[in-house]
């Protein structure tokens, strides 16, 4: 890949604390290498914006290497940006051409709540794992790794599955603001394993209702979920969570 | 949703078989009898009762649905996301269910109020048998006359169309059929119903406006 420098025209989100009103604000970068990534290029202007003692724009980051679900952007309307399967911190500039104009917005969902600039409050997410997303072990010594005999499709489907680092782009970009393919990816990770069958049943009434009560809407299967999460998580894992919510109605008394 | 959507997709089947009878190209007699053993059995009249509760349990939650899911993003999105991986016809059900709703009133004021409350104006239609029916066929001819009022179904068609191929897998999906194969299947299932009962209820104003059935 040819290695460029790009001048970009920024519009971000600005907004001082959850309870203000926050607008965009325009800043010009330049100089910006095509083989940076779309986070290096806003700490280049955070710099900027620190050495002219003015405030640096607030972004959730962790890992940057695409497998904590920190780094929420909203990017020329669609989460995470233009890739496919991608997350923002792995996106990089090479996406751009000089000149371009780049719009970014935080995360929007009642649910989410912004607590400034392009951050958002994401707990919901975590009191929804709290309700259910565990598994009971036995203590002593860790188990023997192919103790427990499974079937390469459903490890496979598990596994997959799994992949979900909770993000929240399927919130972002669903019409409905729901949070059923996050939940279906947390659900269906468990359900498809033995070791997840003894909360089979409670895990899922209760993961889904923790979900409804923190507001999220209800899904419609557009699809939208599925194709901006950075990990691909199927919808059809939510068919999946559809049938285990019916199956465990039946049998929980909850 | 799902299960009065099944439902609904269910009837409209019946509907459109029966209303194929004028196909049948007899000045509407194999459709009259249709109609009339329709009209006149009770177990039908039962089932129309379930019929009316279905549609309206769909559209009364169809609304809350919408409503509420419109609730939960109070502040928007400067750059919309519009088609990025979902389509305009999955996020407009409430829009195309609003005017197949609308279509419904002026259905109902076409055929179903003359024919269970006001009367069917014109003679009877008499049967091989002796027997003496409403002629619904007659009523059908002299509504499509005109144009308006075809361009209306027409149109009506079309909105259905575009929900049943979002709604027929959609309704699966909510009952819990997650094989990724049997989906796919089901999807294709879906356009094509979607794609025939549409066409097949289109055809029929069509074919008494032009004239196409005598
Ligand atoms: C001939 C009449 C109709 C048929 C056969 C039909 C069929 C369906 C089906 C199969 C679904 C999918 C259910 C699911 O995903 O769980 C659906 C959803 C829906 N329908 Fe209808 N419908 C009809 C009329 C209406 C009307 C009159 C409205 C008026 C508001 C309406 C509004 C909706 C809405 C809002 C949804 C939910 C969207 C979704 O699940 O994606 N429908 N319909
Ligand atoms: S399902 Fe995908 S988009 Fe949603 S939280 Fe998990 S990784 Fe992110
Ligand atoms: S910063 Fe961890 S996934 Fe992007």
């Amino acid at each position: 890949m040819e290695h460029t420098m790009i001048n970009l025209t920024l519009k971000i989100w600005r907004q001082k604390n959850a309870d203000s009103a926050g607008q965009f604000e325009t800043y010009p970068v330049k100089n910006i290498s095509t083989e940076m990534s779309f986070l290096e290029m806003i700490d280049v202007l955070n710099e900027d914006l620190i050495n002219e003692g003015k405030d640096p724009i607030a972004f959730d980051h962790d890992c940057r290497e695409g497998i904590c679900g920190a780094c929420s952007m909203y990017i020329n309307g669609r989460p995470h940006g233009p890739w496919h399967g991608n997350t923002t911190c792995q996106l990089h500039m090479r996406a751009y051409h000089d000149g371009d104009t780049i719009v970014i917005e935080p995360w929007r969902a009642n649910s989410f709540p912004v607590i400034k600039d392009l951050m958002v409050d994401r707990s919901a997410f975590d009191r929804i794992i709290q309700a259910g997303g565990y598994v009971s072990v036995n203590t002593g010594n860790a188990v023997d790794a192919n103790a427990t005999p499974i079937e390469k499709d459903l490890a496979d489907a598990s596994f997959a599955a799994a992949a979900c680092i909770g993000c929240g782009a399927c919130v972002a970009a669903c019409k409905n603001s729901s949070a059923m393919l996050f939940v279906a990816a947390k659900v269906s990770h468990l359900a498809l394993l033995p070791q997840g069958a003894p909360e089979r049943n409670t895990r899922v009434l209760d993961m889904v209702a923790q979900m409804d009560k923190e507001g999220f809407g209800s899904c419609t299967n557009t699809g939208a979920c599925e194709a901006v999460c950075p990990k691909e998580i199927s919808i059809n894992n939510i068919a999946r969570l559809n049938r285990e919510y019916m199956l465990a109605g039946t049998k929980a008394d909850k | 949703m799902a299960l009065t959507g099944l439902f609904l997709i269910s009837f409209l089947i019946v509907h459109a078989g029966i209303n194929a009878c004028i196909w049948a190209n007899d000045g509407g007699v194999m459709f009259n009898k249709a109609a009339h053993f329709m009209g006149s059995t009770v177990v039908i009249r039962i089932m129309e009762v379930g019929l009316f509760l279905g549609i309206f349990l769909h559209i009364i939650q169809g609304y809350m649905l919408e409503f509420q899911n419109r609730s939960k993003r109070k502040k928007g999105y400067a750059v919309p996301i519009r088609n990025k991986g979902s389509k305009w016809y999955s996020r407009s059900m409430g829009l195309l269910g609003t005017i197949l709703l609308l279509f419904f009133i002026i259905h109902w004021k076409n055929f179903w109020v003359p024919s269970r409350f006001t009367g069917v104006p014109g003679p009877e239609m008499e049967l091989a048998n002796g027997q003496h029916v409403h002629n619904l066929y007659a009523l059908m001819q002299s509504t499509f006359q005109e144009l308006w009022i075809v361009l209306v179904y027409i149109f009506a068609c079309i909105s259905l169309c575009w929900h049943l191929i979002h709604g027929f897998q959609s309704a699966f999906r909510t009952v819990g059929v997650s094989n990724a194969r049997y989906l796919k299947m089901l999807k294709n299932i879906g356009i094509g119903y979607a794609i025939i009962i549409s066409l097949a209820f289109a055809m029929m104003p069509l074919s008494m406006y032009l004239g196409w059935v005598k």
